[in-house]
């Protein structure tokens, strides 16, 4: 019986013991009507014949030389980050609420936050969400709370955030009696229009949430939106990739005002620091804020304390907010924190370090330049907008862009996302991602492999 | 000691790293000016760092842990080890699918299984939580009886002893909350949920076997009141692990079902997570399924395994996370569901209900009080220490730090919270009956101990890394990121 240890000296003695006949006479406060005979599920497999099936799957799969990013980035993972993260204590550990006997989760959780903080020029972080998009959607909850004094349910959201995100958020936040307003992009340069969004602000504001690097790539005036953000009695909700961090200025000092400086909420997608892209998930959603907003935060939080003998030690806390206390009064429903993805996570930085991920960040920034370099020059494609990028960018094809696609897929290179699905004004265009995984021999393959589909 | 306190200005580990290019063309007033106060040390002190720190974490792999409604069963490691295989690992959630047939193929195949074990009529692998399957589940309730233009239906009904969960997540989707109570005997109160239904009845939630412990029997009667008066039922599934193979949520009347994929289709709970929340829903919640989710092809030319989105379900609650959810953890769900199979998910349930059984009876004879002794326990039961606080002066959470220095993780404690003082036991189907016979043990013994002394039991433990720890501190003196200097 797979993973079941009982011999059958076992089940005897266990059910004398017990004073039952059989193991099926446990089920007996069942109603009999209610019992299967049998599922329809395969017969069992022993590990040599599922290691098998799995192999040939992952085979059939095969790998492609990618170049789609939107939200889920290929980067290097040290072999030492997932080896110490799949370790049994880690892997096979509860959530660490019997503290004493969960020290080392809870110190890295709180190591975690801290390389979060420093990204993010933050005060706190938590201990992660489920993913970038859930955790954009509770910050939005969130700064709504946060905002109670303030009149408006009104939140600010650019067209230029990821186009799944902002369905993400609709639909887990749309229930709440707060209103989502949609801010066109500037067709020349594919960055927020800060017209649209001060007539916006007339009419009163929550939150303007804030996506650097932007769903294309480009890098918004960020300082301008926190500013008109704060002018308006509204929060400035951050949504950015953490592995940029390393060479932008920090969320947390954004602005050009004297006072009220910095986002008030950063969260983002967690992946490039140390995640696979593995199909979508598991990832985990990051999530700071300032000082004075961290009571109407979601999620665990680790804290920092002492034991009984004044021994420095670790715990959850503020768990007054959570719902496993709170229930109907809760922040969120959320009881889960991404504890595997944020221990990968935390490795990953330690091990990078600093310097480290800013060569990451400075690598995939330059790679994506040349590639853009080269598939500008060939006839008809051309660079979409004119801002200055990270490590994304759209251009346009002349042909249709799924059956271009399609044709490199063919070529084993994902070539970048079609847009047209979610922007029909750039129908025919693609947004491409390469980061430093990429060799300049990998560049050319699929600047060659494109002209060669084009033609 | 922090990672931060083994930096040493200027350190990283080079070869991990890419090599270094030019400096970027960023605008200054876009580029941060002092670097990011990451750790900086070398991989062989990363590395040390954070095996030490495992050390310190109980696990499955070293201790027994008997904790109530968490299912902290055995996470084989084959199911780990296939799972990221490179081609998964590698594989871009907005790859073209052509390139994901295998990938996509397993993630059907479990749908299918999940749909079966449950009696569902279709499942989507998208949440990413139980708290998120909650969401998905309550999402689609609302969305059904708008459907119909059933707009009163605001009010989800649930048992004083659901899960926190429960409440949070209907106030999450707009709803009301009724509490009912629960009798005696652990089963709801059946005339009070009676006085509640009505016009005004979106659903109720339950879980079943409750978080009691015990089996709810007249779970058809309740799905007929409620269906009757127009409401759904919502089965929290975080209980599943009783009744694999033995009972189908579906057949039992409810509308919805969360797994927690986590619990009983073992993958890990990696110290708080991912876990995985998969839904299942009886035909007439089919329209409103959170995408993306898989189908299969029948037709010729076509990719046999593909997405269905919200262009062939224009009812969809939508996406609830930026992609699929997480993948990685269903495949390992997956791989441990073929191991299994049919046979060996029947034996889950029924191993999972012989130990709890086993353990139940045990502890009662040695003199611990069940918080229901003339019921059955399925997988999991409760003992109740309120004799033990009154007496002794020893509580709950005292017996939960002292049996971790008896070599075990406490079982849960305080939860539900409608039992005082109570120990929530489960112990699962992949523990060995002597590590049972040793866990009673360890509960006699911090009982022993308590009758002899219980002032040194109320100051357990005493062999962990720390001692008891100061969580109003904690919460006062807000600490919770490390700062240079600032102790």
């Amino acid at each position: 019986m797979p993973f079941i240890p009982h011999t059958e000296s076992d089940i005897k003695s266990m059910l004398d013991t017990i004073g039952a006949p059989t193991i099926d006479a446990l089920f007996d406060e069942i109603p009999e009507s209610l019992r299967i005979k049998e599922l329809n599920v395969p017969t069992g497999m022993n590990e040599m014949e599922i290691t098998r099936l799995m192999h040939d799957r992952a085979k059939q799969d095969g790998q492609v030389l990618n170049f789609i990013g939107a939200g889920a980035y290929e980067h290097h993972i040290p072999a030492a980050v997932w080896q110490i993260a799949t370790r049994g204590e880690y892997y096979s550990a509860y959530t660490p609420y019997q503290a004493e006997a969960s020290q080392g989760t809870l110190q890295l959780i709180y190591e975690y936050q801290t390389m979060m903080t420093a990204l993010t020029g933050m005060d706190v972080s938590n201990a992660s969400m489920y993913d970038g998009a859930s955790a954009l959607a509770e910050s939005c909850l969130m700064a709504i709370r946060a905002q109670r004094r303030n009149k408006s349910v009104r939140i600010l959201m650019p067209l230029t955030v990821h186009p799944f995100y902002r369905q993400v958020v609709t639909n887990i936040a749309g229930g709440q009696n707060l209103e989502f307003v949609e801010i066109p992009f500037d067709a020349k340069t594919g960055l927020t229009d800060l017209n649209a969004i001060r007539a916006e602000c007339e009419k009163g504001i929550a939150a303007i949430v804030i996506p650097t690097p932007n769903f294309f790539g480009g890098l918004e005036p960020v300082d301008e939106l926190v500013d008109i953000a704060h002018a308006n009695n509204g929060l400035a909700i951050a949504v950015s990739n953490p592995m940029t961090l390393a060479l932008l200025k920090p969320p947390g000092e954004w602005g050009n005002a004297e006072e009220n400086r910095g986002a008030d909420i950063v969260c983002g997608e967690g992946q490039p620091l140390g995640v696979p892209v593995s199909s979508g998930g598991p990832y985990f959603g990051y999530m700071c804020c300032k000082q004075a907003y961290v009571r109407q935060m979601p999620g665990r939080i680790v804290g920092r304390t002492v034991d009984l003998e004044g021994k420095e030690g670790f715990t959850l806390t503020l768990q007054a907010r959570e719902q496993h206390i709170r229930r109907s009064k809760a922040t969120s429903n959320i009881c889960t924190n991404q504890g595997l993805m944020v221990t990968a996570a935390t490795i990953h930085m330690s091990i990078l370090g600093a310097q480290g991920l800013e060569r990451v960040a400075a690598s995939s920034y330059s790679n994506t330049k040349k590639l853009l370099g080269l598939l500008t020059k060939i006839d008809g494609v051309e660079s979409v907008f004119t801002s200055e990028n990270f490590h994304e960018a759209v251009i346009r094809l002349p042909k249709d862009a799924p059956t271009v696609l399609e044709a490199l897929s063919h070529k084993h290179i994902a070539g970048g996302l079609a847009l047209g699905e979610f922007y029909p004004e750039l129908k025919n265009c693609i947004l491409v991602c390469a980061t430093e995984t990429k060799t300049d021999a990998d560049l050319e393959l699929f600047a060659q492999e494109l002209k060669s589909v084009l033609t | 000691m922090l990672i931060f306190e083994h930096s040493h200005t200027g350190r990283y580990s080079t070869a991990q790293a890419p090599h270094d290019v030019a400096e970027t063309a960023i605008p200054k007033h876009l580029q941060r000016t002092e670097r990011a106060g990451l750790p900086e040390v070398s991989e062989l002190q990363a590395v040390r760092h954070y095996t030490r720190l495992s050390q310190k974490n109980f696990s499955i792999d070293t201790q027994f842990y008997p904790l109530g409604s968490c299912t902290m069963k055995y996470n084989p490691r084959a199911c780990n080890s296939l799972a990221m295989l490179p081609e998964f690992l590698s594989r871009h959630p907005l790859a073209p699918v052509s390139h994901g047939q295998g990938f996509m193929q397993c993630m059907y195949e479990l749908q299918e299984m999940l749909e079966d074990v449950t009696g569902m009529a279709g499942v989507t692998l998208t949440p990413m939580a139980g708290a998120q399957g909650e969401f998905a589940g309550v999402a689609m309730i609302t969305a059904y009886h708008k459907a119909r233009g059933d707009t009163e239906r605001t009010q989800i009904i649930v048992p004083d002893a659901a899960h926190g969960t429960n409440p949070a997540t209907a106030i999450m989707c707009g709803c009301e909350v009724i509490e009912i109570p629960t009798m005696k005997d652990g089963d709801v109160d059946f005339d009070a949920l009676k006085k509640v239904v009505g016009p005004k009845t979106a659903g109720i939630m339950l879980t079943n076997p409750s978080t009691l412990g015990v089996f709810e029997r007249r779970i058809k009667e309740i799905a007929a009141l409620v269906h009757d008066a127009g409401g759904l039922l919502y089965y929290d599934g975080a209980n599943l692990n009783a009744i694999l193979g033995q009972v189908r949520p579906g057949d039992m009347g409810f509308d919805v079902i969360h797994m927690n994929l986590h619990k009983t289709f073992s993958t890990p709970h990696g110290g708080g997570g991912p876990g995985s929340g998969a839904v299942g829903v009886s035909k007439r919640l089919l329209p409103f399924m959170p995408i993306p989710f898989i189908k299969k092809n029948k037709e010729e030319g076509e990719q046999q395994y593909d997405w269905v989105t919200e262009k062939e379900l224009p009812l969809t609650i939508g996406r609830l996370s930026a992609f699929m959810g997480n993948a990685g953890v269903n495949l390992r769900a997956y791989v441990y569901a073929r191991m299994l199979g049919k046979e060996g998910m029947q034996r889950v349930a029924e191993f999972a209900t012989l130990n709890a059984n086993y353990l139940m009876k045990r502890l009662a004879d040695a003199g611990f009080d069940l918080a229901f002794p003339e019921r059955r326990a399925t997988h999991e039961f409760i003992v109740t220490l309120k004799k033990q606080a009154k007496e002794l002066n020893v509580n709950a959470m005292d017996f939960a730090k002292a049996l971790l220095d008896e070599g075990f993780h406490a079982p849960t404690t305080y939860f539900p919270l409608l039992v005082p003082e109570c120990l929530l036991i489960e112990p699962t189907e992949t523990e060995a009956k002597e590590e049972l016979d040793l866990f009673v043990d360890a509960m006699v013994n911090v009982l022993r101990n308590s009758e002899k002394d219980s002032a040194h039991v109320k100051a357990a433990p005493y062999t962990l890394p720390v001692r008891r720890l100061d969580d109003v501190r904690a919460a006062k003196q807000l600490d919770v990121r490390y700062q240079k200097g600032v102790a």
